[in-house]
């Protein structure tokens, strides 16, 4: 079957289908010849195939199917009555379409059949002329054996005789199409031996019978079936999947071997089942990747660039509705690569690359999703001009920028409003696209992420969740309720006893952040998001790690139940209104618990929780549209005074024992992480002298390209949402104004005044003119310090 | 308003004589087109959705299927079920959507005709107004029609 493709060999199987039917409708019409109906339908067959086979350059088929197409249109008018003569010519045909169709299923072309008797028949049939005094029927004879029966056959045309005739005629129709059939190979194989055998009456089904096994290869390995049965199908497995978790659930209690052991097989008997009907709605990815190398060369010629695609995994397979989801985002992402991406060829030279472009799409399974990449080794992405970009158009602040990672910085992409295309081409360019692909990809509940060397290529990965109707998902409870969280979203779970989480988890005004391994972790507390009293009360904190639209965030949730998989069901529209559930599902005891969308929590708890510079991502939209509102931290620093400070230069928060604050020439510094920390303190900064020395420092550290210092502070009190505005202009050293927050007059503080004071170099461009101790690269052990991975 | 029953816009379109499956609710006798119903459930346990409007009691599982439970105390602006009392559960078919009415008890099906048929009854506060098409004066009891399309259109 090789070298067949996609079209030819949906051609073939829906042609065989329509001939079984053909001879169906044939026969019923001899009885009733009258029937509209039917006439209709095979002239309806007759002719999509003389339509196809004209696209698909197949000649003789179309020949003979346009002769056959004549006939029954005339029959169709009422110009011509339906004679069992006609009959034996249509049977005939209808063979002869076969024998061509086996031809090409076999060796992909029409071969040696002769259509020529075929069409000699259906003609004199047409013409109403008797068949045996033209020699075009007599050269039939030849060919076709029992014409003469047919002939004989048509003489009367009396009712009654008609009645008989299939039986007569159907052999005549049988074994001719066989005979001239020349095509090497298993076609014909043991249809001579039928009519040999029993030249008297063969029936229909003996003859059909006699040839499948040779020529339905295509055919015969696929069924069409209705998407609505596989979705019913695939509600009844989701059915079955919650029974047997709660038929698991309820054995593993219990200590009768049997039952354990019947409830073990029903386990895996039922997973493969699922598996199995899921694999029904597979497809391989290959469905939409066909289409793409048409879209690669045109788009290449177009932008005059040489580019060669190359697929790999191609059989991947997902499920149909996904498929379809993914289409259209993944033609877009082929279509950047080639605008965007690759380099045209005089470029690719210059840069010791070769001049054709390859653009490369990927895709395997990984973990319960699919995970597809459209790679090209172009250009790539500067993350600089992706900032410099964003910046300009009012997505982020310098300073936001400054602190994020090149990684983080690629994804800003992704932002609506956001093109880096130089010039606004035909192709893409017009700063929509990228987001529209995201949210395409996340309403399947999928992700993407991009990656880029600079000089060497682009690679964006999405990840696909297998099938929308089943997902692993995690149970948690809350406030005595029970919650999923898709697994897709979940990166890793941490708990913590009450003693560890008294010290690990640190709260910033309203916000607390706990450090994972370094980095703060903004928390996200469900029970408070909800709106619920949590039931936890031990201390003990559970935290589950989710990831959403490349931001982390820890939900900190009463106790964690299990990982499953669970039916994903709709709910009601008032329920998605609410934006926090993305559905429900049915546990294994019966109970409803709803699904947490996790990207609607992040967008709704972490606008006013967060204490990382997240929150200057977040602002990137934010600031874009609405009025310019800044977050601030209020801090404390003495003598009643208050100052605010622009949460994103706020690195971290923390507290310092004040022993181990050294001093180096004049400068106080305190060792921190393998780093040394010059610290400013800001009530001798501001001439604020508030109470004495203090055992513990509450600490503000502020990181800028690998670079940090530690404002000290009295006390941290909160995080406000600050106009920017000044309202009096304080001419004071170090203060850039004044404003009232909360009731309270609130100085600003002049951060970059403050981190001089600190560090004098700071911001100098070559680190090595700054005073020794102070400045250069805070890492002892060479490793990039910890703070601008922050 | 109170008076031809002509006069109001939902009699129009009534049949002469029709079927209303009835239920109590905070002592009043209240009834849906028995075409809408599809079932009864009785100790049905209900996940309440946090943030959910206040007529949202939570979600039930019929037979696999998730259900939007609506508390028609809440929805009607009646005072909350005493505790203790268990709500039986409606099942009712809109739009081929199944959407679930927590009453306190159900009572029989009666036949109505549209003779007794009046427009709400002016005394009829503004919340319940919006969702009673009329009463229908009964021997010694008015049952108020419930307009199921807006009873659970939260």
């Amino acid at each position: 079957m090789e070298g067949l493709d996609d079209i030819v060999e949906e051609f073939l199987v829906e042609s065989h289908e329509n001939l079984d039917q053909l001879d169906q409708d044939l026969v019923a019409l001899e009885q009733d010849p009258r029937s509209r109906d039917r006439l209709s339908s095979i002239f309806r067959t007759i002719h999509t195939i003389k339509g196809t086979s004209g696209f698909l350059a197949f000649n003789r088929l179309e020949e003979v199917a346009h002769v056959g197409e004549n006939m029954l249109s005339r029959l169709r008018d009422g110009a011509l009555e339906l004679t069992p003569h006609r009959t034996s010519a249509l049977l005939e045909m209808v063979d002869c379409v076969r024998a061509l169709l086996a031809s090409i299923e076999a060796n992909g072309g029409e071969g040696g059949v002769d259509v020529a008797p075929a069409v000699a028949v259906l003609s004199a049939a047409l013409e109403d002329v008797p068949a045996p005094v033209t020699p075009e029927p007599a050269a039939a004879r030849t060919t076709f054996l029992p014409t003469a029966d047919a002939l004989v056959a048509e003489l009367p045309v009396l009712p009654a005789p008609v009645l008989d005739v299939p039986a007569v005629a159907l052999p005549a129709a049988a074994a001719p199409a066989e005979v001239p059939v020349e095509v090497p190979g298993e076609v014909p194989m043991e249809t001579p031996a039928a009519p040999a055998a029993e030249p008297a009456l063969p029936e229909v089904d003996a003859e059909g019978k006699g040839q499948q096994p040779g020529r339905r290869a295509v055919a015969d390995s696929t069924i069409r079936v209705d998407v609505n049965l596989l979705d019913a199908l695939m509600l009844l497995v989701g059915e079955l999947v919650l029974t047997r978790n709660q038929i698991v659930q309820y054995v593993g209690r219990q200590t009768d071997q049997d039952l354990v052991r019947a409830s073990q097989r029903l386990n895996l008997i039922a997973s493969e089942l699922q598996e199995g009907v899921m694999k029904t709605r597979m497809q391989p990815i290959d469905h939409i990747w066909s289409k793409l190398p048409r879209v690669v060369r045109d788009l290449g010629l177009q932008c005059g660039k040489n580019v060669r695609l190359e697929m790999e995994g191609r059989e991947t397979e997902l499920d149909k509705t996904l498929l379809e989801a993914v289409k259209d985002p993944l033609t877009h992402l082929v279509r950047n690569s080639v605008d965007h991406g690759v380099e045209a060829s005089p470029a690719r030279v210059a840069a010791g690359k070769p001049a054709e472009g390859v653009l490369t799409l990927r895709a395997r399974h990984e973990s319960g999703q699919v995970v597809v990449e459209v790679a090209d080794d172009g250009a790539g992405i500067d993350p600089a001009k992706v900032g410099a970009k964003a910046v300009e158009r009012g997505l982020l602040t310098a300073d936001a920028l400054s602190r994020m990672s090149p990684t983080d910085i690629l994804q800003l992409i992704f932002l609506p409003g956001f093109s880096t295309a130089a010039a606004v081409t035909n192709v893409s360019g017009r700063g929509v696209g990228m987001d529209v692909v995201k949210t395409n990809i996340e309403s399947i509940g999928g992700t993407i992420e991009v990656e880029s060397v600079p000089g060497r290529g682009t690679c964006t990965r999405l990840r696909i969740p297998l099938t929308l109707a089943i997902v692993p998902a995690l149970t948690i409870e809350c406030a005595g309720d029970r919650y999923a969280i898709p697994q897709i979203s979940l990166q890793e779970l941490v708990a913590l006893d009450a003693e560890k989480a008294a010290a690990a988890v640190e709260e910033v005004g309203g916000a607390s952040v706990y450090r994972l391994r370094g980095e703060l972790l903004p928390l996200v507390r469900l029970a408070d998001v909800l709106g619920l009293p949590s039931d936890r009360h031990d201390g003990h904190v559970v935290i589950a790690v989710l990831r959403s639209e490349g931001r982390r965030f820890g939900l900190v949730v009463d106790r964690v139940i299990n990982t499953e998989e669970i039916v994903v069901k709709a709910v009601g529209g008032q329920m998605k209104a609410i934006g926090l559930y993305s559905g429900a599902t049915v546990l294994g005891d019966g109970a409803v618990a709803l699904i947490l969308d996790v990207q609607a929590l992040a967008r709704r708890a972490l606008r006013p929780e967060t204490a990382e510079r997240q929150e200057s991502r977040k602002n990137v939209t934010a600031a874009a549209a609405s009025t310019e509102r800044q977050r601030m931290l209020l801090a404390a620093i003495g003598g009643g005074r208050r100052v605010a400070i622009p949460l994103d230069t706020v690195t971290r928060l923390e507290q310092v024992r004040s022993e181990t604050v050294e001093r180096v020439g004049s400068r106080e510094v305190v060792q921190y992480r393998g780093a040394i920390l010059p610290i400013v303190r800001l009530d001798r900064h501001l001439g604020a002298f508030g109470g004495g020395e203090r055992e513990v420092l509450e600490v503000i550290v502020y990181a800028d390209h690998g670079r940090s210092v530690a404002i000290v502070v009295e006390e941290i009190l909160d995080i406000v949402d600050g106009e920017a505005n000044v309202h009096s202009d304080i001419d004071d050293l170090g203060l850039l104004g004044s404003t009232v927050i909360g009731d309270r007059v609130t100085e600003l503080l002049d951060v970059r005044a403050a981190i001089l004071a600190a560090d004098p170099a700071f911001y100098s461009p070559s680190a090595g003119t700054a005073p020794a101790g102070l400045s250069p690269a805070f890492a002892f052990d060479g490793a990039p310090s910890p703070f601008s991975k922050v | 308003m109170s008076t031809a029953l002509s006069s109001h816009p939902a009699a129009h379109a009534m049949p002469a004589t029709s079927q209303l499956a009835t239920f109590w609710l905070d002592g009043a006798l209240y009834g849906v087109e028995v075409e809408h119903v599809q079932e009864v459930l009785r100790s049905q346990s209900i996940t309440r959705v946090p943030l959910a409007p206040p007529a949202v009691a939570g979600l039930i599982n019929l037979r696999g299927q998730v259900v939007t439970a609506i508390e028609l105390r809440e929805r009607l602006g009646r005072p909350a079920r005493p505790a203790g009392t268990e709500a039986v559960v409606i099942v009712v078919r809109l739009h081929g959507e199944a959407v679930s009415l927590l009453v306190d008890s159900i009572a029989d099906v009666v036949d109505v005709h549209v003779r007794d048929f009046e427009a709400p009854p002016d005394t009829l506060d503004g919340s319940a107004r919006e969702l009673i098409r009329g009463a229908y004066k009964l021997d010694g009891q008015l049952l108020l029609a419930l307009d199921v399309n807006r009873a659970v259109g939260t």
